[in-house]
């Protein structure tokens, strides 16, 4: 850290909790020297090494790829889901983007359907539980017919990468006031809507990955667009329109029950 | 140790049909009583999974974030390999065959490669029917690209991010079978060992990541797919998790492990900035395609890229390989960039990048044309390093980033293990001594989707012993023994003078390989490799602090047990790499260069597959061979001159 332009030191008050069952608080540590050019998550990795180094437990923190595409990493910075910066997920999220002096609240996605397993870790499995329900085309291995017997036109082909680009994190989940995963179904839905591989389960998927998403303890959709805001990947809230005319359509007209 | 490769007899087109004949099958009713343990979720364990309940086996899938989605793989960029020839530009399934072998330097077995090449396209038929938004022409059909030097545009993709798409296929799959209930779904749990009961692959034994419970768990069958060890560097592409831990631990049971020097070393990917750096960024190869490669022709110029006038660059590879230029194979670029930057060539603040540079491609065909093309690479680039690639030509410098290397499999994908699988980056088995783009993808696929629903079953009829006990003698005595090893490693937490963080102790590792087992080795670096190695693991036993309990969610000590392993491990990777004194693929030895300082092979002696057998912990791993007979092709040397 050759450049002293570049450093600069901050307050983080640190969401600390145990587990599940114990109560949790905010705790404040400085942050030491940080460089400009650092990832959020690798101002962490400073923070934990001289915490370890202190004999404490370091803040536990989920991550994986660190580039924006696993979706494991995301907590709350200063209020909002993944940070400030538009579509970029917290592991994106470079401190030059931050100010000498600055304090800094981190704390975990807290939503209904996300239980807290540790500081800063919660458990999404609730998402998955969701695809389980239906984010798929039912096709066994083998079965396949040859690929370019199914056209696709470019523009459907894109829009459906645009919403198959998702990476579960759950974000939208945590910034929404009512803890809805529409976003997070309609991004599915969508995708799988647009194709003519997705059609003949069209209708039963709507409707049992919503009927799920109630039971699962997510909230309604009350069009806030708090998730839109806050998702790393930009899915767009045409998805949530798109998903209430598969539901609606599924619930008058089909047979699927 | 016996190396038999099963490879089915008879001529080279006709052995995968052949074989699928000849094996036993089970029975449809059997198929319900047994249990297979799949650890891993990326390509290649979500495609096993979902594949095997579907034939109805009953599968248990183990990983160790929190949702299977988040393997790995879903950070694969480029694309993959088929040889559907929809271009009509001459490929078929014998050139994609011959493209892999002649890309690995002939040391990949002919019978697995052509098998991969031929099930190529049966991947992207299944792929398209679940869904998977590949990009495609304006007439509806998939489009192609052509990736990683080759001469055909074989390449399927989705934007910069078709391992995403096609784990989100698999995923899917696997969530299916979930919601069918014939895959038992466990994420959050570190496999730490394999349980192995008269000689054959019994269960494993895990760590439950949220509550720290050690669990033993049996079944038929265990396939691993757990992935490379990239990791052993400690500063790769790889996901921060990737690790060696579950392949090692079958190694110390007895699965060779086979060419672990074997790594590949990517050329593009954004240099390192600073000590406190966790891992690296690749930029997709693609940018090769325009970009064009050079430094300063002074070594130890400062000035600014804009301020060196044209005479005074050194477009290094255009200049030494004229017919493929930029587009030299991985391995080529890679070596090229470190010779710069030895001879002091190197930019950037630590003089450890080149350029690569846009500037004449914008001229040629517009920024708006450039934009478009690589639009997503340049914002991800400019978001970690604050430059505009379009006004400041691009700074790159190579990075681990795959592993050919892996545990020892027959035709079958069976380890040495009976009854322990081995498919995807965790097995040795089709890439030889360097992979060409975007065929990892297509093999992890392979395995999890084609080769492994076909084998299994001729592992499982034919086994003699069908009671698997997990709460027997053999789980017992495996779960103890991992029981102490974290004892072990907790039992030095703690501050006090003279210890360190395990990040401290794996960066010590990493550098040390990246110096002598990196992209160039020789003699006397990788000998003293081998004597540090067991000098830093000791202290690590000593002084490594690792705090909190065993009890909870403790992310310091899921650490420190991976980074234990690589410590071992890259012992056999050292190893290995001086038993080979040839030049092949990814590994230079400095000894074997031709005149001109490419690498120089040498079939009469190293014409083999390397495959180690555990003896412990402080003795060196015995050898075995398994020759390599080319009967299909005749081994050139490569050349890109
Ligand atoms: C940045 C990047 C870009 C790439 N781009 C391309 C590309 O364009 N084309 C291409 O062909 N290849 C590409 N590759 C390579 C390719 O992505 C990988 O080789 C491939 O995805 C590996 O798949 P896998 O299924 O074998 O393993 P992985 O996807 O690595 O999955 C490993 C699984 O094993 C689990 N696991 C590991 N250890 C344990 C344990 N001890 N206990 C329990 N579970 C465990 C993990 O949780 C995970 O689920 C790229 C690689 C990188 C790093
Ligand atoms: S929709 Fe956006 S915020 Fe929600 S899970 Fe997907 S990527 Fe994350
Ligand atoms: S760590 Fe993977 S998206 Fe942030």
């Amino acid at each position: 850290m050759s450049d002293t332009s570049k450093i600069i030191n901050l307050t983080l008050k640190i969401w600390r909790q145990e587990n599940g069952a114990s109560a949790g608080a905010f705790k404040n540590y400085p942050s030491g020297p940080i460089s400009t050019d650092m990832s959020f998550l690798e101002m962490l990795d400073v923070v934990n090494e001289a915490l370890t180094r202190q004999g404490e437990e370091p803040v536990a923190f989920d991550h994986d790829c660190r580039e924006g595409i696993c979706g494991a990493c995301g907590t709350v910075i200063n209020g909002q889901a993944h940070g400030h910066q538009q579509g970029t997920t917290l592991c994106q999220l470079h401190m030059r983007n931050f100010k000498d002096g600055d304090t800094i609240v981190i704390e975990p996605f807290r939503s209904r359907a996300f239980p807290l397993i540790k500081d800063l870790i919660v458990d999404r499995s609730a998402l998955d539980t969701l695809v389980a329900e239906g984010g798929y085309v039912s096709v066994n291995t083998g079965g396949a017919i040859e690929a370019n017997t199914i056209l696709v036109p470019q523009q459907t082909a894109d829009q459906a990468l645009d919403a198959s680009e998702c990476i579960g994190c759950g974000a939208c989940v945590a910034a929404c006031p009512n803890g809805s995963a529409m976003l997070f179904v309609s991004a599915k839905v969508s995708q799988l809507a647009l194709l003519p591989q997705g059609k003949p389960e069209r209708a039963k998927r709507a409707l049992a990955m919503v009927r799920k998403m109630d039971e699962l303890g997510f909230g309604n959709c009350g069009n806030e667009r708090e998730c839109e805001a806050a998702c790393p990947k930009q899915i767009s809230i045409t998805n949530i329109a798109r998903l209430n005319r598969e539901f609606f359509k599924a619930s008058l007209f089909s047979r699927e029950k | 140790m016996l190396l038999d490769a099963k490879i089915p007899t008879g001529p080279l087109v006709e052995k995968w049909d052949k074989h699928r004949f000849d094996l036993k099958l089970v029975n449809p009713a059997n198929k319900r009583k047994f249990d297979i343990i799949v650890v891993g979720s990326g390509l290649a364990g979500a495609s096993a999974s979902a594949s095997l309940a579907e034939m109805g086996y009953n599968v248990k899938t183990f990983c160790i974030q929190d949702s299977p989605r988040r393997a790995h793989s879903i950070a694969a960029q480029g694309g993959i390999n088929a040889a559907k020839n929809y271009q009509n530009d001459g490929d078929s399934i014998f050139r994609l065959f011959y493209d892999t072998i002649k890309g690995g330097d002939f040391r990949a077995r002919e019978a697995n490669v052509y098998r991969l090449a031929q099930v190529s396209n049966n991947i992207i038929d299944q792929c398209v029917a679940q869904g998977v938004p590949f990009a495609r022409e304006y007439g509806g059909g998939l489009a192609n690209r052509s990736f990683g030097g080759a001469q055909v545009s074989r390449t399927f993709y989705a934007r910069g991010q078709t391992g995403q798409q096609l784990l989100l296929g698999a995923y899917g799959a696997l969530m299916r079978q979930v919601k069918l209930g014939k895959v038992t779904m466990l994420p959050r749990q570190e496999m730490l060992d394999l349980v192995v009961e008269d000689g054959v692959a019994r269960g494993i034994v895990t760590r439950n990541l949220i509550t720290g419970a050690i669990e033993c768990h049996g079944a038929h069958a265990v396939v691993l797919a757990t992935g490379g060890y990239g990791n052993a560097y400690f500063l790769s592409t790889n996901a921060m998790a990737s690790n060696v831990t579950a392949a090692f631990r079958a190694y110390k049971r007895g699965a060779a492990m086979a060419n672990p020097c074997f790594v590949q070393i990517h050329p593009t990917c954004i240099p390192v900035h600073g000590d406190y750096q966790s891992k690296l960024t690749l930029m997709s190869e693609s940018l090769r395609n325009d970009g064009r490669v050079w430094v300063p022709i002074k070594p130890g110029d400062k000035r600014a890229p804009a301020d060196i006038p044209e005479a005074e660059r050194d477009y290094y590879l255009e200049k030494k390989y004229p017919s493929f230029g930029n587009l030299v194979p991985r391995d080529v670029a890679s070596r090229n960039a470190k010779e710069q930057c030895d001879a002091g060539k190197g930019v950037g603040e630590t003089g450890l990048a080149v350029y690569l540079d846009f500037a004449d491609a914008i001229k040629r065909d517009s920024l708006a044309t450039v934009q478009k093309k690589y639009g997503n690479l340049f914002h991800m680039y400019e978001k970690i390093t604050d430059q505009n690639p379009t006004e400041r030509p691009m700074m790159i410098y190579p990075a681990v980033h795959y592993t050919m290397g892996g545990l020892w499999v027959d035709y079958n994908l069976m380890s040495t293990i009976p009854g322990l699988f081995v498919l995807g980056e965790a097995n040795f088995s089709d890439h030889g001594a360097n992979r060409l783009g975007a065929s990892a993808l297509m093999q992890g696929l392979a395995d999890g989707y084609f080769v492994i629903p076909a084998t299994i079953g001729g592992y499982l009829a034919g086994m003699a012993n069908r009671n698997i006990d997990p709460k027997g003698q053999t789980f017992l005595a495996t779960r103890k023994e991992a029981e102490g090893r974290i004892s072990r490693l907790l039992a030095g937490s703690g501050k006090g003078a003279g210890k360190r963080t395990v990040d401290d102790f794996h960066r010590q590792l990493g550098l040390l390989l990246w110096e002598h087992c990196g992209m160039a080795r020789n003699e006397k670096g990788l000998q003293e490799a081998l004597k540090t190695i067991p000098a830093i693991r000791e202290e690590f036993w000593h002084s490594a602090i690792v705090p909190g309990t065993g009890e909870s969610l403790n992310q310091s000590l899921e650490r420190a047990g991976r980074v234990a392993d690589f410590l071992e491990f890259a012992q056999v990777m050292v190893v290995d790499a001086l038993q080979r004194k040839e030049s092949c693929g990814c590994h230079l030895r400095e000894e074997s260069q031709t005149p001109e300082n490419e690498a120089l092979r040498d079939d009469s002696n190293y014409s083999h597959v390397a495959a180690w057998e555990y003896t412990g912990t402080d003795t060196l791993p015995t050898l075995h061979k398994e020759p390599l007979s080319f009967e299909n092709v005749q081994p050139s040397q490569r050349s890109y001159k």
